[in-house]
C-alpha cells in the first residue's frame, strides 16, 4: 500500500446527478457483473441453469419405453415423452431461474455482507433489483434455448411453426419470469441467515414442481391437490407453456377443459402484483438492529 | 456552536437493545481533515457508534450529524461523500480484485483510477485474481480499497488492519496518511494503540457504553495517570510509586539503598493510560452490577490507580513489555 493523490472534497455532485438515468445506467452494469458471478457459482449452474435439462433428459430416456403420450389405442399418434416433458422443464427453469436463484443468492448476500456493504454506497436500491432481473432475464433465456436445443436435436421433438403459439411463448415467459424474479426479492427475506438459504428455499420450490405439473401430468392428480396448485404460479406458467408446445387435442385434457390464457394472465399478474407489493415493503439492505 | 463545520457531530448519543444500554450518553465532534480514533475494548459500544454514524443503525436518543445530515435519512447524494470499511466481510469473492473495484467506482460521481487504488492498496499483482482465492489480509486491502475509491470526504474505518502483517500495517497507515494530507476526514476504530497514537489527531476511549475520555492523543487520561512510576526491588519485593519528580525519589532511594535492584522509571505508554482507564470504568461497571444484583460474585476488580501493587501485577500480564520499557529520568 502507497499513497493516493486527489483531493477528497474536489466536487460536490448535483443532486439531479442522482436521477433515475443514474440508475438506469448503474442498473445495466450490474447486469453484466451479476450475470458473470452467476456463471462462475458452479452450485448454482447446476442446481439452477441446468437441472430442467438435466430433468428433461432423465425423464425422457427413462419413459422412452412407454410409448408415446397421448397415443391412439394401436399405439399411433401421440407425442413423445420429451415433447410431453418440454412445455413442464421450461416452466420449472421459469421458477428455479427466478424464485429459487433470487431466494438463495439474495438471502446470501445478506448473510455475507454483501448488501450491508452495497448499504453503505450510492447504489439505488432500483439498480440493484435492475442487477439481478436482468441476470434472471439473461440466465433464463439462455437455459430455455439450452432446453429447446437438446429437446430438438436429442429427442427430435418438433417445435411450433405457428407465430401466434410464438406470440403466446413471449408474453407467457415474460409475465412468468417477471413474477418469478420478483418473488424470488420477496421470499429472499425468508431465511434467517445465509447458511440456511437453501435448506428454506429449495423445498418449496421442488414441492412446487411435483403439484405444478411439471413431473406428474397435472389432470392425474388428485382434484384437492389441482386446487393447491392453482393458488400458486408454477401450475399457470406450466400451463401456458403447454398451450405453446402441446398439440391442440391436448386441451381436452386440462381439467378446465381448455388452455385457459385469460386465467394464465391474471394469475401471473396477480402475483406479480403481489410480489412487488411485498418487495417495496419488507427489502433492506440490513436488518436493522438485529 | 458551528455544527456545520463538523464533519461529524454526536450530541448525547445513546442506543438501548430492551433494557440493556450499549451507549449511554456519548458525545464528540469531528473536525473536517481530522483522523479521529475510537478507541475501547469489545463490546465497548465502538462498533455501535460508527454503525448509527454510517447510518447502518438507528439511535434510541440523541443528536447525530454526518456530513451535515442526520445518518437515518441518509440519501444516496449523502453517502456518495462517504467512505465504509467495516468491520468484516464474508462475501463469497468470485469476482477479481479489478473488477470488484471497477463495479464500486461506477457507483460514485468522481472516483479515483481503478489501477491507482490497486496499487496504493499493494495488489497489483493480484489485479486479476478473484477475491476469494486472497488471503484474510488481502481480502482486508480490497475492503480498504473498496472504501476510498469513491474519494470519499469522510472515511469509516472499523478495525481496519485486522489480519495485516506488521508490514501491511506499515503499510496501511502510509495510505491513511496520504488521504489525510488530501483533507480526508478519518474516523478510525481500532484496538492497536500504536496504530491510533501513529494516526490520530485526536481519540476517545470508550468503554461500557460511554466515553471516559477524548483528547489528543498525547494526553489522554487524566494528569496522574501520565505522573512517571519509579520501580525497584527492595527486600525481594517490588515496589513502584509515582512521582511528579522521579529523579528526586531516585536520588533518595539512592542515599537508603545504594543503587536500587531493578531501578526503572517508566512513564506510561498510551496503552497503560488507556488499561488504566477501560479497566476503572469496567471496575466501576461491575461494580455497579454486583450492587444490583444479589447474587454472590467474586470481588469485582480493583480500580487500577487504588491499589499500585496488585493492578501492576494485572498490567504486566495485559501488557506487552517493551511498551513500558522507555525510560525517561
Amino acid at each position: 500500500m502507497s499513497v493516493l493523490t486527489g483531493t477528497a472534497t474536489a466536487s460536490q455532485p448535483a443532486p439531479a446527478a442522482f436521477g433515475l438515468g443514474r440508475t438506469v445506467r448503474l442498473g445495466l452494469s450490474r447486469i453484466g457483473y451479476e450475470t458473470k458471478v452467476y456463471f462462475r457459482q458452479t452450485d448454482t449452474l447446476f442446481f439452477t441453469f441446468l437441472f430442467p435439462v438435466i430433468m428433461l433428459t432423465i425423464f425422457s430416456v427413462a419413459f422412452q419405453g412407454m410409448g408415446n403420450v397421448g397415443a391412439n389405442p394401436d399405439g399411433t399418434g401421440g407425442i413423445s415423452q420429451a415433447a410431453a416433458y418440454l412445455p413442464g422443464m421450461i416452466a420449472a427453469g421459469i421458477l428455479l431461474s427466478g424464485v429459487q436463484n433470487l431466494g438463495v443468492d439474495i438471502a446470501t448476500e445478506r448473510g455475507d455482507g454483501t448488501l450491508k456493504r452495497l448499504g453503505g454506497t450510492p447504489l439505488p436500491v432500483l439498480s440493484y433489483f435492475f442487477g439481478k432481473m436482468g441476470q434472471v432475464f439473461a440466465t433464463s433465456v439462455l437455459q430455455i434455448a439450452l432446453l429447446l436445443v437438446v429437446a430438438v436435436v436429442a429427442f427430435g421433438v418438433s417445435l411450433p411453426t405457428d407465430p401466434a403459439k410464438w406470440m403466446t411463448f413471449a408474453w407467457v415467459y415474460l409475465l412468468g419470469i417477471a413474477t418469478s424474479a420478483i418473488l424470488g426479492i420477496a421470499i429472499s427475506r425468508l431465511p434467517r441467515s445465509g447458511k440456511s438459504a437453501t435448506a428454506v428455499i429449495i423445498p418449496p420450490v421442488l414441492i412446487l414442481q411435483f403439484i405444478s405439473g411439471v413431473y406428474l401430468q397435472f389432470a392425474l392428480l388428485p382434484d384437492w391437490l389441482q386446487t393447491v396448485a392453482s393458488i400458486f404460479p408454477l401450475k399457470w406458467i406450466a400451463q401456458g407453456m403447454r398451450s405453446v408446445f402441446l398439440p391442440e387435442s391436448f386441451a381436452s385434457v386440462e381439467p378446465g377443459g381448455s388452455w385457459q390464457l385469460g386465467l394464465v394472465a391474471v394469475a401471473l399478474l396477480i402475483w406479480l402484483i403481489a410480489g412487488l407489493v411485498i418487495c417495496r415493503a419488507t427489502f433492506r439492505w440490513i436488518r436493522k438492529d438485529s | 456552536m458551528t455544527a456545520v463545520d463538523h464533519a461529524v457531530s454526536v450530541q448525547n448519543l445513546t442506543k438501548s437493545y430492551g433494557a440493556f444500554n450499549a451507549l449511554s450518553g456519548v458525545s464528540f465532534d469531528i473536525e473536517r481533515g481530522e483522523t479521529f480514533a475510537l478507541l475501547g475494548p469489545n463490546g465497548a459500544g465502538k462498533s455501535t457508534t460508527i454503525e448509527i454514524l454510517e447510518g447502518y443503525r438507528d439511535r434510541t436518543g440523541g443528536e447525530v450529524r454526518v456530513l451535515g445530515e442526520d445518518p437515518q435519512h441518509g440519501g444516496l447524494p449523502w453517502k456518495a461523500r462517504l467512505g465504509i470499511v467495516l468491520q468484516s466481510s464474508g462475501e463469497s469473492g468470485n469476482v477479481t480484485v479489478r473488477e470488484q473495484l471497477t463495479q464500486f467506482a461506477g457507483m460514485y460521481p468522481n472516483p479515483r483510477d481503478v489501477g491507482e487504488v490497486i496499487s496504493a492498496i499493494g495488489l497489483d499483482e493480484k489485479a486479476n485474481t478473484r477475491i476469494k482465492n486472497l488471503s484474510g489480509g488481502q481480502r482486508r486491502r480490497v475492503d480498504v480499497g473498496l472504501g476510498v475509491i469513491g474519494r470519499p470526504e469522510l472515511l469509516f474505518l472499523d478495525e481496519p488492519t485486522t489480519g495485516f502483517d506488521p508490514e501491511a500495517r506499515r503499510q496501511f497507515w502510509e495510505l491513511i496518511r496520504s488521504l489525510k494530507r488530501e483533507g480526508t476526514t478519518i474516523l478510525l476504530t481500532t484496538h492497536y494503540l500504536d496504530e491510533a497514537a501513529q494516526l490520530s489527531d485526536r481519540a476517545a476511549v470508550v468503554a461500557g457504553g460511554k466515553l471516559v475520555d477524548i483528547g489528543p492523543v498525547g494526553s489522554l487520561g487524566s494528569a496522574e495517570a501520565r505522573i512517571p512510576i519509579v520501580r525497584w526491588r527492595e527486600s525481594g519485593i517490588v515496589r513502584e510509586q509515582r512521582s511528579t519528580d522521579p529523579g528526586r525519589l531516585v536520588a533518595e532511594l539512592f542515599a537508603r539503598l545504594g543503587e536500587p535492584a531493578e531501578l526503572e522509571v517508566v512513564r506510561p505508554s498510551l496503552e497503560d493510560i488507556y488499561l488504566e482507564l477501560v479497566t476503572e470504568e469496567n471496575a466501576e461497571a461491575e461494580a455497579r452490577v454486583a450492587a444490583n444484583s444479589l447474587a454472590t460474585e467474586e470481588a469485582p476488580q480493583t480500580p487500577a490507580a487504588a491499589a499500585t501493587t496488585t493492578t501492576r501485577a494485572q498490567r504486566k500480564a495485559q501488557t506487552p513489555a517493551q511498551t513500558r520499557t522507555e525510560t525517561r529520568a
